[in-house]
């Protein structure tokens, strides 16, 4: 092992492929992204170099700041309730014996091998009002009669947080199974209910994780650009899918630029900012 | 009078029983170890007893009161894990002071129960750091302190110091006593360190294979241990099987011995401590004695050991350095084996020796 901080070329060999692949694959593509998003749109052809800000004007408008609250807002709400769904979950999960969990982690593994055209496709299918879920209500007469659920707001949301959910577990769970199996025990035998130990021991003992993990779940939720298609309505539409529309649809390079670097930005500054309010928590 | 009365509490896991049927008292304010190897069921038995494991049989009953099936945060007892199980996202005083949150006391009064319990386990000033930054031996009084932050009826430890290096382990083992003595609490401690069980306990029961073999001061559990089991795993010893062929006689490999508890027949078991075996140069007579041959012999400073074989067995005996016999390894030795230091135990078909 090199302890000391490496020198000369042929030390920083092993870490050149890595950082040349960084930059090919994701400095000058973005790079070229924030270019294109000050260049001028050509009707009709592509765009020409150029240095305007247009592209950034147009989402002072109220119709962009809607689309963007309503992302944010709905990312943030999966990322709330994959991680208030998959925290408990896992803390159970780690509890099991040896062959259970396995045989859990790779039932959550082939979720994530599942493609988002067809979780979307299946969600639509299962809240249908022909084939779907309220077929089963009616019949165990819950419901009048079957009823569409899909396209809306809820579909949406339990799309979103059925994708996310086994990443939020696998994310969840190195730090979960290495938590002191004790510490609800110690809480325990100091007077807390087994509920409220897991509220006041095991939940903020892991606080770094959870937050972490809901960052990840929030910028995961954010980039999904094809299940508002299948199971919202156009205003339950996201950013991204605008970004897609621009960029394919209408041709408007530029505009689809600009708000991919401005939804970058955003997602950014809210990842900087839960990180300083963490660490204030922490020192306070 | 106020006392733990364990009756017949048993554990079984499928169809593993981890404790049979263990009864026990326990008077008020007693320091108890127990003491066994590992997997011999003494930490089981102590979670039974801090609600922490459901008992598949028997009762736990403390001060008349029935607490079999109580649940572990309405015992009210102190605990202090292997693990230590600090939590990691408070400090020292706040761990300290979490029993106290979780009932509602105000924060000022936290803060003051906390300190006082630093002062007692002689660790002030350290309330305000996390407890990452303490260390081994700091953490321990940490746990002991919220162990004990609600003045429990019962202070239970589980391996509570195997964390800690040999000097310090020392340093604790009597400052835990003495705290103990001082706040007359009774207590149970896991340990599977016989050492540690015999300077702490008033009560030593040793357990093994989910029984409790013996439940007894330490001098009687090592002066009149209750089987070969016992005998064994407190100390050393040696032990003579031997079977009797007259009133107050027994032939034993190498000779016969003349002993006053002897049964009137069959097969004996006697365990005579190395430190009661007496040396002499061969060919000294008299009664309780046999002939062998030095194997092996070390200095340990205050003592000197011998290893005799005795028609074939093994024989350990230490003595005084003074008292030595001029002899060395391979030449013939007689070990005595005083009648008084001589303890009869029933013959043991599943001790493996």
């Amino acid at each position: 092992m090199i302890r000391r901080a490496p020198r000369g070329l042929a030390e920083h060999a092993p870490i050149l492929f890595p950082a040349l692949m960084l930059v090919v694959f994701f400095v000058i593509p973005f790079s070229l992204m924030i270019a294109v998003s000050v260049f001028r749109r050509v009707p009709g052809g592509f765009y020409e170099p150029d240095l305007v800000f247009a592209n950034y004007e147009r989402f002072l408008t109220a119709f962009f700041g809607g689309v963007m609250s309503f992302s944010l807002g709905l990312a943030a709400l999966v990322a709330a309730l994959s991680v208030g769904i998959a925290f408990p979950f896992t803390y159970r999960l780690v509890k099991l014996p040896r062959g259970a969990q396995i045989r859990w982690l790779v039932f959550l593994l082939s979720i994530l091998s599942l493609s988002e055209v067809i979780i979307g496709f299946a969600w639509s299918t299962l809240l249908s009002r022909t084939a779907g879920i309220t077929n089963l209500f009616v019949a165990l007469g819950l419901m009048a009669e079957p009823q569409s659920l899909s396209p809306s707001f809820g579909a949406l949301l339990a799309g979103l947080v059925y994708q996310a959910f086994p990443y939020t577990v696998l994310v969840l769970y190195p730090a979960l199974a290495r938590l002191d199996p004790y510490l609800e025990e110690a809480a325990r035998t100091l007077g807390s209910s087994p509920l409220r130990a897991f509220f006041t021991v095991v939940v903020p003992a892991l606080r770094n994780t959870i937050v972490a993990t809901t960052i990840m779940v929030f910028v995961f939720a954010l980039g999904s650009y094809l299940l508002p298609q299948l199971l919202g309505r156009p205003q339950h539409w996201t950013l991204s899918v605008l970004i897609t529309d621009q960029a394919i649809y209408q041709s408007n390079m530029p505009f689809a630029a600009a708000m991919a670097v401005f939804l970058v930005l955003v997602s950014l500054a809210l990842v900087g900012l839960a990180l300083l309010a963490g660490r204030r928590e922490e020192t306070a | 009078m106020s006392a733990l009365v364990l009756d017949g509490l048993t554990k079984r896991y499928g169809p593993v029983t981890a404790v049979h049927g263990a009864s026990l008292r326990i008077p008020h304010g007693q320091f108890v170890c127990l003491l066994g190897p590992s997997g011999c069921g003494k930490t089981t038995l102590l979670r039974m007893i801090a609600g922490l494991e459901d008992p598949s049989g028997g009762r736990l009953v403390i001060d008349g009161r029935d607490i079999t099936t109580a649940p572990a945060h309405t015992r009210e007892f102190g605990m202090v894990f292997q693990s230590l199980a600090l939590f990691p996202h408070l400090t020292a005083g706040e761990n300290i002071a979490y029993p106290l949150r979780i009932r509602g006391v105000p924060k000022a009064e936290q803060r003051k129960r906390a300190d006082e319990l630093l002062e007692l386990v002689r660790l002030p000033g350290v309330a305000d750091r996390p407890v990452s930054k303490l260390s081994g031996g700091q953490r321990q009084r940490v746990a002991i302190a919220r162990a004990l932050a609600l003045s429990p009826k019962l202070f239970l430890l589980d391996e509570p110091l195997s964390a800690l290096d040999a000097k310090l382990r020392e340093a604790m083992q009597i400052e835990l006593k003495q705290l103990q003595q001082r706040l007359g609490i009774t207590t149970i401690v896991v340990t599977h360190d016989q050492r540690e069980a015999m300077t702490m306990a008033d009560l030593v029961v040793v357990m093994s294979q989910g029984r409790i073999h013996q439940a007894a001061p330490p001098m009687e559990v090592y002066r009149q241990p209750a089987d070969a089991f016992v005998a064994d795993f407190i100390g050393m010893t040696n032990l003579l099987e031997g079977e009797v062929t007259a009133p107050g006689t027994a032939a034993v490999p190498g000779g016969t011995l003349h002993l006053p508890d002897l049964p009137p027949a069959g097969r004996v078991l006697l365990s005579v401590r190395p430190e009661d075996v007496v040396v002499h140069p061969a060919g000294t007579d008299g009664p309780n004695r046999l002939t062998g041959t030095l194997s092996f012999m070390r200095d340990l400073g205050a003592s000197v050991e011998f290893r005799i074989d005795v028609a074939g067995r093994e024989i350990v005996a230490l003595s005084r350095p003074q008292d030595r016999p001029p002899v060395a390894p391979g030449g013939a030795l007689t070990v005595e084996f005083p009648p008084a230091a001589c303890v009869v135990l029933p013959p043991a078909a599943e001790h493996a020796r």
